[in-house]
């Protein structure tokens, strides 16, 4: 019984980490997200693009179900993440989102020193036998955000005392102790000055070798510099999605190319 | 649309009417105007401060002027001696302490004599300066220390109500008249005597320690006994509203889904928070003690009728101030992998805990103050000596609470109780105040930025 699916898990993970397909998303009456067909390959970044009110936050909160904390909002079709339908009722949003980790549009450190921040989600999951391996968990970490050099010394003082693109990174930090597989990042840097978004981004681009990263962004140029592939929505709709550079340089569809040329949006 | 054809636009718009020329140096009639609105508005709001301050000092000083003299006492210093013959004699007898009154006058009238002070009232005349409380105070020095028979003994015994309230001005010489308790002999006695220091005014522990007395003593009465009752009354409230209200509002906060029957409760509470409270008291009456059958006076049923009561203010509060924590916050920690109770429970609630302590504290203050559901329940009764043996006897034994202690010596007729009156409002507003100043302490201890 086990054998199956874990070779089905290792075929499909060659191919993408996440399949969406015939996806729907509902508030109310309203539909935010039609039809959504979408591969997303592991270890890569991929963008999404599109002009406000598209459904692209909409889409990405379905990935790791963050959505169903409004109460309105109902999702049809099947995501996949290795092979796993994540809207099968026996699955527990807690524990999936413990592997799809989530980076929000405004700086959210608690209101909790800085080692706190880091060391919440691996006390919540059981991650460390011991204060030490904790540590451990905390230090490398912000290492991997990049983080580590600047507040080693001061890891007792609040998270919230630091800059804005500091706080950014702190809850990427926050994100990877966990060890997720994937990253979703709702436009990381739309709160963040031109030098602490080059951070960011930097950070990104070196994010990208050991997690599958999705990022929403408002801007094209950053998706152009962070992401390997991009997906432009309208209306609700996934439009185009393929080869970052093909996107900004050959669109396909007439809607992408006016939107990445500045007609709308 | 090129530089040259704007500037071209601007120029041709600009030509034919140059607009006059206005200084910014003299206010024009519609700002004049609004700058008068304004001050107006602010001296309305300065009178309504200032009217506002008014009633609270001229409270403050009614409540001063009125109260503090509940907070000292006169006493009579007298040296006894205990004859074991006369003690014997009194015990026999069927009210003993007249026999210990007879003691006391005689007593009295050989330190008055050793004092050098002669006045023509008869030695029985006497016993009116003292409290009738003062023979029992005797008495039980006598029977606490058998001992000291056949010895004398210097007694601080209390004077009368008349007595103390010349001493602080509330009797006057012209009062007497129509007073038959005391007369003009009996002041200038008491003039001569506090010469000679045998009178004299101290703090008065016992109001604060004391139980209620009788309507002929009110020297004795003290609000001591219905503070222990809302004591335990509040224990009663705070024990119960406290996890019952935050229980209850983090549910409808956090976890009921949104139909008409949530909205049917919200609505609810909150008209539940603008019921009179002598509605509670009613209820209380007839589901604790006509259907429960508890203890009737007691201070577990008035905790549970102002837990009642409590409940939709801390309910209120604490839904405030868990909205008030930023979805943000829930956010990144259900981003984290929480669980819902766990990003409550770790996060929201701690950011809460000013705004849900502040609510609960002034609910309790509230409760603290409540006198109308009291009534209803018996809360009311004459205490005259009830220390609870225990703190689980105290929930039980029968007592009374500040608010309802007040209105109890207010409604009787001797001065000397409206003074204890005014000096239980004191008390009252004392724990008041201590209660809010922890509210206060506690909000700046638990906030938090964020």
């Amino acid at each position: 019984m086990n054998e199956m699916p874990n070779i089905e898990q290792a075929t499909s993970m060659t191919q993408s980490k996440i399949s969406a397909s015939k996806v729907q998303v509902y508030y109310g009456d309203n539909q935010a997200i039609k039809d959504v067909d979408i591969e997303i390959q592991p270890r890569t970044v991929t963008a999404f693009i599109g002009p406000s009110g598209c459904g692209k936050s909409t889409f990405l909160r379905t990935l790791n179900r963050m959505n169903d904390t409004i109460d309105v909002c109902r999702v049809e079709g099947s995501i996949k993440i290795d092979g796993e339908n994540i809207y099968d009722p026996k699955v527990d949003p807690v524990q999936l989102r413990a592997k799809v980790g989530m980076v929000f549009q405004k700086p959210n450190p608690f209101p909790k020193s800085i080692y706190d921040n880091i060391a919440y989600g691996p006390k919540i999951h059981g991650l460390s036998r011991s204060k030490s391996e904790l540590d451990d968990i905390v230090a490398s970490s912000l290492q991997k955000a990049g983080l580590w050099e600047e507040v080693k010394n001061r890891l007792d003082e609040p998270g919230t005392g630091m800059s804005g693109g500091q706080q950014q990174r702190l809850c990427i930090a926050r994100a990877i102790a966990v060890s997720p597989e994937v990253i979703l990042m709702d436009e990381p840097c739309s709160a963040l000055d031109p030098i602490a978004t080059a951070k960011v981004e930097e950070l990104i681009d070196e994010l990208r070798e050991n997690y599958t990263i999705v990022i929403v962004t408002h801007s094209m140029q950053q998706a152009a510099r962070v992401s390997q592939r991009t997906a432009f929505f309208h209306l609700g709709v996934l439009v185009e999605e393929g080869k970052t550079q093909d996107i900004f340089t050959n669109p396909q569809d007439k809607r992408t190319q006016d939107y990445i040329t500045g007609r709308f949006g | 649309m090129t530089d040259t054809t704007l500037t071209q636009r601007a120029e041709t718009q600009s030509a034919p009417a140059p607009l006059p020329f206005k200084s910014i140096l003299e206010a024009d009639a519609l700002t004049r105007k609004r700058n008068a609105a304004e001050k107006r508005f602010k001296m309305y709001g300065i009178a309504a401060i200032a009217i506002g301050l008014f009633f609270l000092v001229a409270l403050l000083w009614a409540i001063l002027s009125n109260g503090l003299g509940a907070f000292s006492q006169t006493f009579i210093k007298v040296d006894v001696p205990l004859d074991r013959q006369q003690i014997e004699a009194a015990e026999k007898s069927v009210v003993k302490t007249s026999k210990y009154r007879a003691i006391i006058d005689g007593a009295f009238a050989s330190e008055l004599t050793k004092a050098g002070i002669s006045t023509d009232i008869p030695t029985k005349g006497l016993e009116k300066l003292f409290s009738s409380g003062a023979a029992a105070t005797v008495r039980d020095y006598v029977l606490a220390n058998p001992g000291a028979i056949g010895s004398t003994v210097t007694f601080d015994l209390i004077a009368s109500s008349r007595v103390d309230g010349y001493l602080k001005g509330r009797v006057k010489r012209e009062d007497l008249a129509q007073d038959k308790n005391l007369d003009a002999a009996h002041l200038d006695l008491a003039d001569q005597m506090e010469d000679a220091g045998i009178l004299e005014k101290r703090f008065n522990w016992a109001f604060i320690t004391g139980t209620d007395a009788s309507d002929s003593r009110p020297e004795q009465a003290g609000i001591g006994a219905s503070m222990v009752g809302s004591l335990f009354m509040m224990l009663v409230v705070l024990f119960l509203s406290l996890p019952i209200g935050v229980a209850a509002s983090i549910y409808l906060e956090e976890f009921a889904p949104q139909n008409r029957f949530t909205d049917l409760i919200e609505v609810n509470i909150s008209n539940l928070a603008a019921v009179p409270s002598i509605v509670f008291g009613i209820l209380g009456l007839a589901v604790f003690i006509q259907f429960m059958h508890l203890p009737q006076s007691a201070p577990l049923v008035g905790g549970l009728v102002l837990t009642l009561m409590t409940l939709p203010t801390i309910i209120i509060s604490t839904r405030a101030s868990l909205k008030a924590v930023p979805p943000s916050i829930r956010d990144a920690a259900l981003g984290v992998g929480a669980s819902k109770m766990q990003s409550i429970f770790h996060h929201v609630l701690p950011l809460a805990m000013p705004g849900i302590l502040t609510g609960t504290i002034i609910g309790l203050a509230q409760a603290l103050g409540e006198t109308a559901p009291l009534l209803l329940i018996g809360m009311v009764g004459f205490i005259a000596s009830n220390f609870p043996d225990g703190v689980s006897a105290g929930f039980f034994s029968p007592n009374s609470a500040m608010p309802a202690q007040i209105y109890e010596w207010a409604k009787r007729a001797d001065p000397a109780f409206y003074e204890r009156a005014w000096g239980g409002i004191i008390v009252l507003l004392l724990f008041l105040m201590t209660m809010n100043i922890i509210a206060i302490i506690l909000r700046r201890r638990f906030e938090r930025r964020w």
